[in-house]
């Protein structure tokens, strides 16, 4: 895999009731934190990576928080792996918001892997940057990476470590050679002598031994539980009610609160009289920020009572004139200007203008979490992407000292982007808020506030120039408008002997945000739609196009092949359906899909079947992957058909899931998916389902129709 | 005054202003936080209740509206003796939540559509299973209701 083993430091520390184990990118200061918090540490709750207690249980410390996309299953198996635990006996838990627990292993797996989400770190307060270039110190889930960098560099290492350790305590305890021993379900056992003993008895003194800092890694033939579609241990609190997410959180005395921020991104609160919502029954308090009015109640009704009661009036920031059209309009004429490709006498010029909206994410969960501020002290409860992050922009805002502020991270309903620190409001909001009651407070966003206050994929448009000749793609070029540089997502497969992309900087009042998969939608749907139209103006079949400009043997080629394939691609249809195609590489992982679509009698799509094909490398859970890829492919279709977010006056138009449709169940195809587990350098899983769904239905409908969807929604095309 | 009313088996009197939606009545009076606030417009169904045995998005019903009725919530699903509901324990064969949240609403709109039709159609499901996933759940929710009630077979590959 690859590795560089040796730059990582283990550690351990015998703890009361058990043994802990840890990885760090050679940073002694972080090891020794997080031994003298451990020692601090009350009942076991504050422990690093890896801890198996006296019991034999062993509890996974994930940096990582997950909203749904089972990573933290899928860490829990790799340490299972390489430490043979009992699995029956694994739990996993959020790390603390503490730099010991900062994740070293996916700030190293970005730098060393350029193709993955850079931009990520960029985003980081810069609070934090200075400290992320310091130590590369990481507590991010997004770019799906929690698997392919923490799982690899991490978890494996760490659970290999403690193994051997607990091998090495056993020989000098059993007094026979270590490798005369062998560990099975968390039992280190000397077969000649029939005799074992277990993890649990072994922990606390193989801790305080000096670990291997080499340690070897199992081979892929050997795995017990990575590649196995184990049952996600998340999953029975979720079907009895019981899981806690962060708007169920509660305090003894706690108060709730709702807020009203400016219509226009980048407005003001100028005025408000407070006295109507004074007057409601249970409110108890409003409070005017720089740009929203809060107020707060004895509960959510009261406090949304409340909130309508009031007529705060807003400036618009000079924002007011934005619209979408403006928008859109201020892109192409940039685009306009990018280089023109020549055709040679023999070839073809193809230029086609594409359009990709803003989107927002729709986390099932507005955002909801508490604070209380305290003697002194803040702190939080919630779901956000990076927990460290967080308490650092909390510190920050209150004016506290970070040691008197703390973060505690839950389960979250969905995030897909929208839970990253720097552009979640409600971190600003609700520290300020805190800091101005004596009381335990909730802020709870309606649904209204979460859709029109989003921080959404951006919206972008692209220009899009190719030679063709001789059924071979000669020059391509794209020029896209958009804020940040989207190089990494703007490339394709094929090999075209003149590729150019040029970002042209386009900046609105919207902040630059992520949204699953983040720009390999937008720029997954203009490449595989335009692929589309050049095989089309060569009178070529899609996939034959396609795969006559991809290597013989390579990973992409027989992905293509193998979705094309599954799907039957050539074979008849049913009157009325047609097929579409597509391929993108996000994160590491290539995905080719095929759709089968017709048209309702309303003119709007229907998809009846859908295939995708996925080369991730290795699947650690194939069972919670493919979850991943379907909800990815469906939260694609779902987009692509109807989602959009719009500006009018600069502010924005949708405000609940009534006019911003998601896909429901009756729209929902049936979606087969298969893995390709070529062994290659892992990529993720969260988020790589999603680009080519686009395409594949819009390619779907052109088959179908002879019309070529360059703009989306398709929905507000069709009806425009 | 106090609303009566009777939330899974249980007599409970809800001190809560009459206008006050059943969803945080629940939520907030009686701290049942398994149904879940989405939208607050009925569109989402996070919020999904029984009202005398009746799907019923509960955050647009009054809680004056349920008094002397009977309410389910995801909470009162599981049989006495704590053993799953069979609808819930499909959700678990089908490994079908991913965040979970909306499952809560997902499980008790399939309940309900089980209880009304014994043994649902492809099409019925369709018609009534209009909660919003976001995570993009409705393929293993299909499968879960089909296994549920003997129309395919009981778990996804997998080890448990």
């Amino acid at each position: 895999m690859g590795i560089k083993r040796r730059a990582f430091l283990i550690g351990g520390a015998a703890i009361v009731g058990g043994g802990l184990f840890a990885v760090y990118w050679g940073d002694s200061s972080a090891r020794k934190r997080a031994v003298e918090l451990t020692a601090k540490g009350k009942d076991g709750s504050f422990l690093s990576w890896v801890k198996i207690s006296e019991d034999d249980t062993v509890t996974v410390y994930s940096p990582h928080i997950d909203f749904g996309q089972g990573s933290h299953t899928a860490l829990a198996q790799m340490v299972a792996e390489e430490l043979d635990a009992d699995w029956s006996k694994v739990v996993v838990e959020h790390a603390p918001a503490d730099p010991s627990f900062a994740n070293s292993a996916l700030g190293r797996g970005f730098m060393a892997d350029m193709s993955g989400q850079p931009s990520i770190v960029a985003a980081l307060p810069a609070s934090f940057i200075s400290m992320a270039a310091r130590s590369m110190n990481l507590q991010i889930t997004g770019g799906s990476s929690a698997v392919r960098f923490t799982g690899q560099s991490g978890m494996r290492v760490a659970g290999a470590a403690a193994r051997e350790a607990l091998i090495a305590e056993a020989a000098e305890r059993l007094k026979v050679p270590a490798s005369e021993l062998t560990t099975l379900d968390s039992r280190v056992i000397h077969e000649k002598t029939s005799t074992s003993l277990r993890y649990g008895k072994l922990a606390q003194a193989a801790a305080a031994r000096s670990l291997n800092s080499d340690v070897k890694l199992k081979n892929r033939k050997d795995f017990r539980y990575i590649g196995q579609g184990v049952h996600r241990l998340d999953i029975p609190a979720k079907v009895d009610g019981s899981a806690t997410y962060g708007i169920d959180f509660t305090l003894p005395d706690m108060r709730v609160a709702t807020i009203m921020m400016a219509p226009v991104r980048g407005g003001k609160l100028t005025s408000v009289d407070t006295a109507p919502a004074l007057a409601i029954n249970g409110v108890e308090k409003v409070i005017k920020l720089d740009d929203a009015v809060i107020v707060i109640a004895k509960g959510y009704w009261q406090a949304t009572k409340g909130m309508q009661a009031l007529s705060p009036q807003f400036s618009d920031g000079g924002h007011g004139s934005l619209s979408t059209a403006s928008i859109y309009a201020a892109q192409d004429k940039l685009n306009a200007s990018g280089e023109k490709l020549v055709a040679p006498a023999d070839g073809k010029l193809l230029t086609a203008d594409y359009k990709a909206p803003f989107l927002h994410q729709a986390m099932m969960e507005p955002f909801a979490m508490t604070a209380h501020h305290k003697d002194g002290r803040l702190d939080m409860w919630g779901g956000l992407q990076d927990p460290l992050g967080t308490r650092m922009m909390m510190a920050e805002i209150a004016g506290l000292d970070a040691a008197k502020v703390m973060f505690h991270p839950m389960i979250m309903g969905g995030g897909f982007g929208r839970r990253f620190p720097p552009y979640s409001q409600i971190i600003g909001q609700l520290t300020k808020i805190a800091m101005q009651v004596p009381y335990p407070v909730k802020l709870i966003w309606s649904r209204e506030q979460d859709v029109q206050h989003g921080a959404y994929r951006p919206q972008v448009a692209a220009r899009l120039q190719g030679v063709t000749g001789k059924k071979r793609m000669a020059a391509w070029s794209s020029d896209y408008a958009q804020n940040d540089d989207a190089a990494a997502e703007g490339t394709v497969p094929y090999a075209i002997p003149n590729f150019e992309a040029r970002h042209h900087e386009y900046i609105s009042n919207q902040v630059n945000a992520y949204w699953r998969s983040v720009n390999a939608s937008q720029h997954g749907f203009f490449n595989e739609s335009f692929v589309d139209e050049l095989a089309h103006a060569e009178g070529e079949d899609p996939y034959t196009f396609r795969r006559n400009h991809l290597k013989a043997g390579s990973r992409p080629l027989l992905v293509l092949d193998t979705v094309a394939q599954r799907a039957g691609w050539g074979a008849p249809l049913p009157e009325g359906h047609a097929r579409g195609i597509a391929m993108v590489e996000s994160f590491g992982t290539i995905v080719a899909e095929v759709v089968e679509a017709s048209l309702k009698e309303d003119g709007t799509p229907k998809v009846h079947k859908a295939w995708a094909v996925v080369d991730c490398g290795t699947t650690v859970n194939p069972l919670n992957a493919a979850a991943q890829i379907e909800g990815g492919l469906i939260m694609g279709l779902s987009s692509a058909i109807g989602e959009q977010i719009t500006l009018d006056k600069g502010a924005v138009v949708e405000s609940n899931f009534g006019d911003y449709p998601v896909m429901k169940l009756a729209d929902a195809p049936e979606i087969d998916v298969h893995f390709i587990e070529s062994g290659a350098k892992m990529g993720g899983i969260g988020e790589p389902g999603l680009p080519p769904a686009a395409p594949a239905l819009a390619n779907a409908l052109f088959a179908l129709t002879g019309k070529r969807i360059r703009q989306l929604p398709i929905l507000a095309q069709a009806k425009a | 005054m106090p609303i009566e009313t009777t939330v899974n088996g249980k007599a409970v009197s809800i001190d809560a202003e009459p206008d006050t939606p059943l969803l945080w009545a629940l939520r907030e009076d009686l701290g049942l936080t398994g149904t879940k606030f989405g939208c607050g417009i009925a569109a989402c169904g996070a919020c999904s209740v029984h009202v005398n045995g009746e799907i019923t998005r509960s955050c647009s019903v009054p809680v004056s509206e349920v008094a002397g009725k009977s309410v389910t919530t995801i909470e009162g699903l599981k049989g006495a003796d704590g053993t799953l509901h069979k609808v819930q324990q499909a959700w678990i064969n089908a490994q079908v939540p991913q965040c979970g949240y909306c499952q809560s609403g997902q499980i008790m709109a399939a309940v309900a559509l089980i209880q009304k039709t014994g043994k649902p159609s492809a099409a019925q499901v369709d018609e009534a299973m209009t909660n919003i996933c976001r995570c993009g759940t409705y393929p293993r929710i299909r499968k879960a209701i089909l296994a549920a009630t003997g129309q395919a077979a009981a778990s996804v590959e997998g080890a448990a």
